[in-house]
């Protein structure tokens, strides 16, 4: 059954005794066309457009805890396309445009807000760099707008402008980023992909991968064997545990990333506000919550907590630009496990395995992703070729070092983004 | 975090800079093959338990240290002079 307005209205006066779960729990059959490993924003995306786009519905999503309990639910929400490198640039600008059309096409309130999103800078040098960065922005058919320091102030009056080390010069506005609901992300795309007939499959963690003859037959899983024609691994946060069944190695070492919010507050910051100087970026979630972050502890970690010295640097870094948040309270914090990569991009292709394909490596920027993600991994296990979007996010880019997106500029090695 | 430097003790993650994977040590030789250049620069075993990683201790006695880490409980299981480690 649909949501509306009306509907709302209606349980509202008959007690809300009509809504029904939003997805099955079925049992898992013993056979599917496709078998999806990972239930987060990713994996549940890939099985929507698997069913919707390419008519695929004999498919089961394996979680191994519940659907979306993974970073899906872990991230602070932002939502842009403003990437500079072809491969990025092609691909969030598309992604961009599934988010914009996805509240009417899953029928789900994923709130999403393109509240606009503002990129400080502070050096004429960094101008010239964000002017760039708009200019690839617009020609790839996005919206960007380089503001000077006054038009900042209009947007962003409680700014600390003459701060002695970064004072603001400007930023790139970039109008139509913003921020959604995460978990309400993963429970559309759950609901819409359990509504065409795929199956949700929770508390199933996968064992191992079967392989024979150089083909994928299958997987096993903490609730039996499974076959399966194709399978798909989609858990950014596991991937080289996941992999590693499969006897693959990945170029991905996993990091932690630290993020906090604040008690609610009446609206105080209407941006998405990221001050790449001070590795700080923040916004205010609708509920009232600052929610904000800074960059990873730098150092291999699968413990989703991180450690003081970077909780620290964040709060001093945002103080530095907005002494206003000095008397917020922070009601707590958490780390997400982030697949990092050598040249801090993501991979989606197949492997060396026929069946066998894989969707990892979103470093910390897997959430506005999500639609992109699935659409394009969706065609490539439908079709076995892929998405023009997706096309340059290679397994073996690093081996031979063609193709490399190195978006920061800061070579593509680990532990450098 | 504390890290046990074998000079200095036991001193604060700040003074710490992480390198990575200990396979750094093992850089190959300049007539190997591609693919023995990609297990050295991007390929990870990438363990969530115990893991050798390089770190070097630039806020301390400039020492680049082994250091064996739970990635998961964050614990220090050890910690050797990289001049005396195994590669």
């Amino acid at each position: 059954m649909g949501f509306s307005g009306w509907r709302v209205l209606r349980e509202g006066l008959s007690g809300n005794r009509g809504w029904t779960p939003q997805w099955r729990d079925p049992e898992p059959k013993s056979e599917y066309d496709i078998v999806i490993i990972g239930g987060g924003g990713h994996g549940l995306s890939t099985a929507y457009y698997l069913a919707k786009e390419h008519g695929l519905t004999n498919v089961a999503v394996l979680e191994k805890g519940y659907l979306g309990g993974g970073n899906v639910g872990r991230n602070t929400t932002i939502v842009r396309a403003n990437y500079f490198l072809p491969g990025n640039s092609e691909f969030y600008s598309h992604s961009l445009k599934l988010w914009e059309g996805l509240e009417e096409d899953l029928n789900y309130n994923v709130m999403h807000s393109q509240r606009g999103l503002i990129n400080l800078f502070h050096s004429d040098g960094q101008r010239d760099a964000f002017a760039r960065r708009g200019n690839a922005m617009i020609n790839q058919g996005d919206d960007a707008i380089l503001l000077d320091r006054e038009g900042v102030r209009k947007h962003l009056p409680y700014l600390d402008f003459d701060n002695l080390r970064f004072p603001v010069y400007g930023g790139l506005l970039h109008p139509r980023g913003g921020t959604a609901r995460h978990d309400a992300v993963a429970w559309g795309y759950a609901r819409g992909a359990d509504s065409r007939g795929v199956d949700l499959i929770q508390n199933c963690e996968v064992t191992g991968i079967d392989i024979e003859n150089g083909r994928v037959t299958g997987v096993q899983t903490t609730r039996g064997p499974i076959r399966a024609k194709k399978v798909g691994m989609v858990v950014a946060g596991r991937s080289s545990q996941v992999a590693a069944m499969a006897g693959m190695r990945l170029p991905i070492e996993s990091h932690v990333l630290q993020a906090f919010v604040t008690e609610g507050l009446k609206p105080v910051i209407d941006h998405v506000v990221s001050f790449g100087m001070g590795h700080f970026y923040i916004s205010q979630s609708d509920k009232g919550g600052l929610v904000f972050g800074g960059d990873l502890d730098f150092y291999a970690s699968y413990a989703a907590r991180g450690n003081l010295p970077m909780v620290e640097h964040v709060m001093e870094a945002g103080m530095a630009l907005m002494p206003m948040i000095g008397r917020a309270r922070v009601l707590r914090s958490w780390g997400g496990i982030m697949d990092m990569t050598p040249d801090g991009s993501p991979i989606i292709d197949k492997t060396g395995i026929d069946g066998l394909y894989l969707n990892c490596g979103w470093c910390y920027g897997g959430f506005k992703a999500v639609p992109g993600s699935g659409f394009s991994f969706a065609h490539l296990i439908a079709r076995d070729e892929h998405h023009a979007p997706a096309a340059r996010y290679r397994l073996d880019r690093f081996r031979d070092g063609i193709g490399l997106m190195d978006e920061e500029g800061t070579g593509a090695q680990h532990n450098l983004h | 975090m504390r890290i046990r430097c074998p000079i200095c003790g036991d001193r604060d993650l700040r003074e710490f800079t992480y390198k990575g994977d200990a396979v750094a040590l093992n850089r190959p030789g300049p007539e190997a093959a591609a693919q023995a250049w990609d297990d050295y620069l991007h390929l990870r075993r990438n363990p969530a338990g115990a893991t050798r990683e390089l770190w070097y201790h630039g806020g301390g006695c400039g020492a680049w240290i082994v250091v064996t880490r739970d990635t998961v409980t964050h614990e220090i299981l050890g910690a050797v002079l990289a001049e005396e480690a195994e590669a």
